[in-house]
């Protein structure tokens, strides 16, 4: 067999319209049943992106990494459909970089360390109130104005309300002038 | 959003400006689409990049980036010159009839300015601006000596109303005056946009004025970003007011919020100068309670607006705020100043923030004159972060070109659990609350963001609690009490409202049980102790109160997916819960005539029903006729006949007609004009953007007077530097795209979307490229004055050049989204946008700049 | 069992690349590492870890401008060729009218590449020492439509520009469409699919002429595909018996060149290609 199959099948072209007619469709035609390769989720959530709401369906594992998501037929917003950000939460679920410890950087240190979680909540805790108590102002003039203008917060809108207030109801407790966040940029 | 995403479907023509949904809300194209198929609705884009929205329109017209005034103000004027605009709306439903101040004089007169402004201070004095009024003599109850009812007469002040639209000094005939100005050909000569295309869009959008039709305006930050931003959403609102547009199902003014919640962090007050459900942080010169409660308007609803502050307080200090300490007014921090975005890095800047909290934000990306901003990091002593991933903000100070050991900043980066694995709800763009349940498990020791908050709060708590000082004790009486390991429910519970005490009507009635949550703000604004109430954002009051899904089961209304859809229009009631009060299209009272019935049968959502029961009784134990009725909550007196008078001694919405749908207005108008509340005028006037490559045409006032100009470190490699045309002859523009989100963090790291928009580029015309010798996919360097990045040129016909005042100008455009994290790489745009925000709302101006290109 | 067809309304689509990512995520393809060369398009062409993408085409006929989108994958041919060429039965035209793929079953043979008159299936070589290749092309997700769900990237198309069902209902909204395209002002409006190649399962509705949108105007059927399949391919099952005996090492380096040249001559070089690597 020298000829090659493309050359073979170049010649088909050239002679296209010929009187052979292709034979092998209904040979080929087939029933068979493709069992589902993946599982489709039952648990209704919502897509982390835009403000449109759409309902998102989650499949997890016994350890609750995310496998797929589809759209959520029953989501007024999108009834099923979902554009490619919140096709890709399984890949912002499971990514090797996500952030799994906490983190530190000290001062003009080129590297991250590991910390445990009370350390950094006690250190932070010391760091807010030594900034807070040198820079606090509780009046002006004859105006008690309760604020400290050292301290800023920004963040966030991908946060749910349940967090923002919170963070809006801390950050006025410590009397934070400074707070901003997305939806001024 | 005015109204919501699914009542795109009800629309006859959608007009989409300064928004892009077709790329940043793709779903909104699934009701666009159905409107368009089973309406013959028109699509209309107005753009300076023809975009994957102008894609899909039936009509695209270009306009160059930062002169949507002149533009809208020329569709003012066409729906007013051709009397496409809905007359009997406009008399019943907007301050058309307004008589305003004679002393008033509009830009025409003043060059640019309107009467009162004052060159030193950049300010207005508004009193020229104001409504006429008329003194009325009424008579009203009140108690005497003895505590016996009397009648008095009482003389209360009016605005003063014409009896035709036409007469001099009212509202509609200044506005006339006003846009007569805005001709098609003065749009083509400032926007570049072809008189007949421009024509075109008026008419075709314009048609959406009869009674039987409604038109949608959609926008994002392409109207916002600019330093005319608010002013270019008071023209939509005008525009849409003309034309009857605001309050119908299709209609409305319709905000594309960019995040899952922004609209709900809006909400929650993370701004410097408000507090939750927008009562306003108190300023300097707000000295106590009750020169704070004077802010609120008397005769709309925002007369309950100290009694929601209260509630908002007993939420925050319990039983450390009783009527004797203003319930710890004094607790609040108070504003002397301008706290938003750029000044907050100007301070930065200067060093004087020592530290700072970031949650879920990339600002190192996504502010303006990033290079400036980003340098402001290194002044602080620490930083605080709680972030999915390692991003360029939590890591700048190993960032390109950055020395570790030259930065003094301590990071702690707090690993923060994602959407899917915490519970917790989110707001749409239309204002509708759904709950979202915890469906994954945070990976290694990552934490949901309530959890960080409850740690952090608690243990600044115990640091002071030693303390004796006034100062400390917003934060030791704070009520901090979510449970041991932080209950979503129960933060949700306090937002809602919950009963401190029983809450008693006036005649002792108990209305919700000690520890229960409230039904809604209407029970705060009704109680006889309104102080028993601890409420976190009365707009919200609702939204984790039982109801019925539609089906008998009840369940806190956020977490509601009835399916119920009354009407068919869209308005799904029992899905999630929709503020305020479960209104999904506000100021609906405008959705029925003047007299209370349908506009058009087909585009019916609430009308009056003079024999619907009313559920009141009159004296002889009969029921009462009459109230709203429909398919969406009425944003409404609920049983005030569309025939009755105001009460011009009343207070709240007593003051108010039958025919007043704007509530939270003092004279329950729609404003075309609007005599307070701006900075820059009552009516929108076209001004340059900052960076501008023409002379205004309309006057001689270039740039927005009230904008503040910064000028930190001007003409240095880093700076507040403001570009010229002859430097930097070419308008540029920044967009997103439908792969990215934002500043990247939640999209750059992963693969799937990396691979489809890898990396930075700008789209540039061919004309452009021919002249400046780029092929496409050449690399190009793209500079202002405030830096320079490389990018790939993507060389297209969807961009022209404009030919803008006589001149031809190019014209380019660029997704801001990338920087050095992650998989999809590249310069940030916002390298070269300018410091310098709105005149009202301070958003900076990231979408009209200067720049040249070449090929690197 | 009904005959099925995949709508694609191209004037609604929006090219958001949900389509794009759906079959991706459902399928566990990689990504590419891509770079930006001046395009949307990205990656710059089908591979074998990408089995639908859209692809985007400027156009301007009669002063109007378009931006056209077109999700690029599988047509799923009536006739098809690849079917007919196919030695080990991988592919095989499920009763609905799709043409299913069982990669278990592909010896990697390339023929379908070859055949492919929209040069669909794109060859993978697995093993780089044995040069064992499997195909790859869209299957119209196979296990979920005979489990009665639609395709991954049908359901979720947020502008509804894909569409599922029955053909002659798929049909008949199509021409439907095109008339209201017409009406709408895209005189060009036109169903691609109905006939050709005995029907594509995966059937466009297009606002402007095939070619625009990269499609060839008449696709053909290569005729002599049907003759190597009865003549020539039965030499095809020998040597695939062959190789997986392992005593035709020789005949597999053949092939391994062969397969390159296929590879090279399925995927138009775009003008800088995508540097492929998992990322």
């Amino acid at each position: 067999m020298d000829v090659s199959r493309r050359d073979f099948l170049k010649m088909s072209g050239v002679t296209a319209g010929s009187l052979l007619l292709p034979t092998g469709t209904a040979a080929a035609a087939t029933t068979a049943n493709f069992p589902l390769h993946k599982r489709v989720g039952e648990a209704a959530s919502l897509c982390p992106y835009c403000s449109v709401g759409c309902g998102v369906i989650v499949a997890t594992d016994a350890q609750g990494h995310i496998l797929n998501t589809e759209g959520d037929p029953d989501n007024i917003h999108n009834r099923g459909t979902l554009d490619p950000k919140p096709l890709a939460i399984p890949q912002l679920a499971n990514d090797a970089k996500r952030l799994k410890t906490v983190l530190y950087r000290a001062p003009n240190s080129d590297k991250w360390e590991e910390k445990s979680w009370d350390w950094a909540v006690g250190e932070i805790a010391k760091r807010v109130k030594t900034t807070r108590d040198a820079t606090f102002k509780e009046k002006e003039g004859d105006v008690t104005v309760n604020r400290t203008e050292a301290i800023a917060w920004l963040g966030g809108a991908a946060n749910n309300n349940e967090d923002c207030y919170l963070a809006t109801k801390f950050s006025r407790a410590l009397g934070i002038a400074y707070l901003e966040h997305q939806a001024r940029i | 959003m005015t109204n919501h995403w699914v009542d795109l479907k009800n629309s006859d023509a959608i007009l989409i400006m300064g928004g892009n949904p077709a790329e940043n809300h793709p779903v909104a194209f699934k009701w666009i689409n159905q409107a368009m198929e089973e309406r013959d609705a028109k699509l209309i884009v107005v753009d300076p990049r023809f975009n994957r929205s102008a894609a899909k329109a039936d009509l695209y017209a270009p306009l160059r980036s930062g002169t949507d005034i002149t533009f809208l103000g020329g569709m003012i004027n066409y729906a007013l010159q051709n009397k496409l605009f809905n007359e009997a709306y406009v008399k019943a439903f907007t301050n058309a009839l307004t008589l305003i101040n004679p002393d008033y004089k509009g830009p025409a007169d003043l060059d640019g300015v309107f009467s009162g402004f004052n060159k030193d201070t950049k300010a207005y004095d508004a009193a020229s601006w104001q409504y006429q009024t008329e003194k009325l003599t009424v008579k009203v109850k009140q108690k005497d000596a003895s505590g016996n009812e009397v009648e008095v007469e009482k003389e209360v002040s009016v605005p003063k109303q014409a009896a035709s639209i036409d007469e001099p000094n009212t509202v509609f005939s200044l506005l006339k005056q006003h846009y007569a100005r805005y001709t098609p050909e003065m749009v083509e000569r400032v926007c570049g946009t072809p008189k007949d295309q421009f024509l075109q869009v008026a008419q075709m959008f314009c048609a959406s004025g009869a009674p039987d039709k409604s038109g949608t305006i959609l926008y994002a930050m392409g109207q916002t970003q600019h330093t005319v931003g608010t002013q270019n959403v008071r023209a939509m609102a005008i525009l849409q007011l003309l034309l009857g547009n605001v309050g119908v199902p299709g209609g409305g003014v319709n905000a594309l919020r960019g995040e899952s919640n922004v609209q709900g962090s809006t909400d929650m007050a993370l701004l410097f100068q408000d507090l939750p459900g927008y009562l306003g942080l108190p300023t300097n010169k707000q000295t106590d309670f009750k020169t704070y409660a004077a802010k609120f308007d008397t005769t709309s609803f925002w007369s309950n607006g100290p009694r929601f502050a209260t509630s908002l307080l007993k939420a925050w200090w319990g039983s450390a705020a009783t009527k004797e300490n203003d319930y710890a007014f004094n607790y609040l921090p108070k504003s002397s100043g301008n706290y938003s975005w750029i000044p907050l890095f100007e301070a930065l800047y200067k060093g004087t923030i020592k530290g700072m909290f970031v949650m879920g934000q990339n600002p190192y990306v996504s502010g303006p004159n990033a290079r400036f901003e980003r340098k402001g990091f290194e002044n602080l002593d620490w930083m605080v972060v709680m972030e999915l991933f390692d991003t360029e903000t939590t890591s700048f100070w190993r960032a390109p070109g950055v020395d570790p050991k030259s930065v003094k900043t301590e990071v702690f980066l707090l690993p923060a659990a994602d959407a899917m694995e915490k519970a917790g709800s989110i707001t749409t763009s239309g204002r509708l609350i759904q709950w979202r349940n915890k469906v994954g498990a945070p990976p290694g020791e990552a934490k949901e963001d309530i959890w960080i908050l409850d740690r952090l709060i608690k243990t600044i708590k115990a640091a002071y609690k030693d303390s004796s000082a006034a100062k400390d004790r917003p934060i030791l009486d704070l009520v901090w009490d979510y449970g041991d390991t932080v209950d979503a429910g129960l933060v949700a519970r306090e937002i809602n409202g919950y009963a401190l005490d029983a809450v008693k009507d006036a005649a002792g009635n108990v209305l919700v049980a000690k520890g229960a949550v409230i039904p809604g703000f209407a029970t705060i604004a009704g109680a006889a102790n309104f102080d028993a109430i601890a409420c976190g954002c009365w707009i919200y009051s609702g939204y984790y109160a039982p109801a019925d899904d539609g089906t008998g089961v009840v369940m806190p209304a956020a977490k509601r997916r009835g399916q119920k859809d009354p009407g068919g229009m869209g308005t799904f009631p029992f899905w999630g819960w929709a503020w305020p009060a479960n209104r999904h299209i506000v100021y609906n009272r405008a959705s029925a005539r003047p007299d209370g019935t349908p506009w058009d049968e087909k585009k019916k959502l609430i009308w009056w029903d003079p024999n619907a029961d009313s559920g009141a009784k009159d004296a002889q134990g009969n029921p009462i006729l009459g109230k709203w009725v429909g398919y969406d909550v009425p944003d409404f007196a609920p049983t005030k006949k569309p025939d009755a008078k105001a009460n011009p001694a009343g207070v709240g919405l007593a003051a108010q007609s039958g025919t007043d749908p704007f509530l939270m207005k003092a004279d329950g108008k729609g404003w075309l004009f609007a005599p307070k509340g701006l900075n820059e005028g009552p009516l929108p006037e076209h001004y340059e953007p900052l960076e501008s490559p023409i002379a205004n045409p309309f006057s001689k006032t270039q740039v927005n007077p009230v904008v503040k100009v910064f000028s930190t470190d001007a003409g240095k490699d880093v700076g507040d530097s403001v570009g010229t045309p002859d430097k930097f002859p070419i308008v540029c523009t920044t967009f997103r795209l439908t792969e990215h989100f934002q500043a990247g963090a939640m999209t750059r790291y992963l693969p799937w979307l990396s691979e489809t928009q890898p990396g930075m580029f700008v789209e540039i015309s061919q004309e452009l490229a021919t002249e400046k010798g780029i092929k496409n996919g050449d690399a190009i360097e793209v500079a202002s004055a405030r830096g320079k990045i490389k990018a790939v040129a993507m060389v297209t016909a969807r961009w022209k050049p404009y030919t803008v005042d006589g001149k031809k100008v190019h014209h380019v455009g660029m997704p801001w989204h990338y920087s050095w994290v992650g998989v999809a790489t590249g310069d940030s745009a916002n390298d070269l946008t300018p410091h310098v925000g709105d005149g009202n709302s301070m958003i900076p101006e990231y979408k009209a700049f200067l720049v040249d290109v070449k090929k690197a | 069992m009904s005959q099925i067809t995949l709508l694609v309304d191209a004037s609604k689509c929006t090219a958001c690349r949900g389509c794009q990512i759906a079959c991706k995520q459902w399928w566990d393809l990689s990504a590419t590492k891509t770079t930006q060369t001046g395009t949307y398009e990205n990656p710059r062409d089908l591979e074998s870890n990408t089995w639908s993408r859209i692809t985007f085409h400027e156009y301007e006929s009669g002063g109007k401008f378009q931006w056209l989108f077109l999700q690029s994958s599988c047509l799923h041919c009536t006739n098809a060729a690849c079917v007919d060429v196919c030695p080990t039965g991988a592919l095989k035209q499920n009763a609905t009218g799709f043409v299913s793929f069982e990669r278990d079953l592909c010896n990697g043979c390339a023929y379908c590449a070859e055949a492919c008159p929209f040069g669909i299936p794109r060859m993978e070589t697995i093993n780089a020492l044995t040069g064992e290749a499997k195909a790859s092309k869209c299957n119209m997700c196979q296990d979920r439509v005979t489990n009665g769900m639609t395709p991954a990237c049908v359901k979720t198309c947020p502008p509804g520009a894909l569409q599922f069902g029955e053909r002659t209902a798929m049909i008949t909204k199509a021409k439907e469409r095109v008339e209201t395209l017409k009406a709408r002002g895209y005189p060009e409006a036109r169903v691609y699919g109905e006939n050709e190649l005995g029907g594509l399962r995966r059937m466009y509705v297009l606002t402007a002429p095939a070619s625009a949108y990269g499609l060839p105007d008449s696709p053909q059927y290569p005729v002599l595909a049907s003759a190597w399949q009865n003549v020539i391919q039965p030499f095809g099952y020998v040597a695939t018996a062959l190789a997986v005996v392992g005593l035709a090492l020789n005949w597999v380096a053949t092939r391994r060149s062969r397969l390159n040249h296929v590879e090279s001559l399925a995927a138009p070089a775009p003008e800088a290609p995508a540097e492929k690597e998992e990322v």
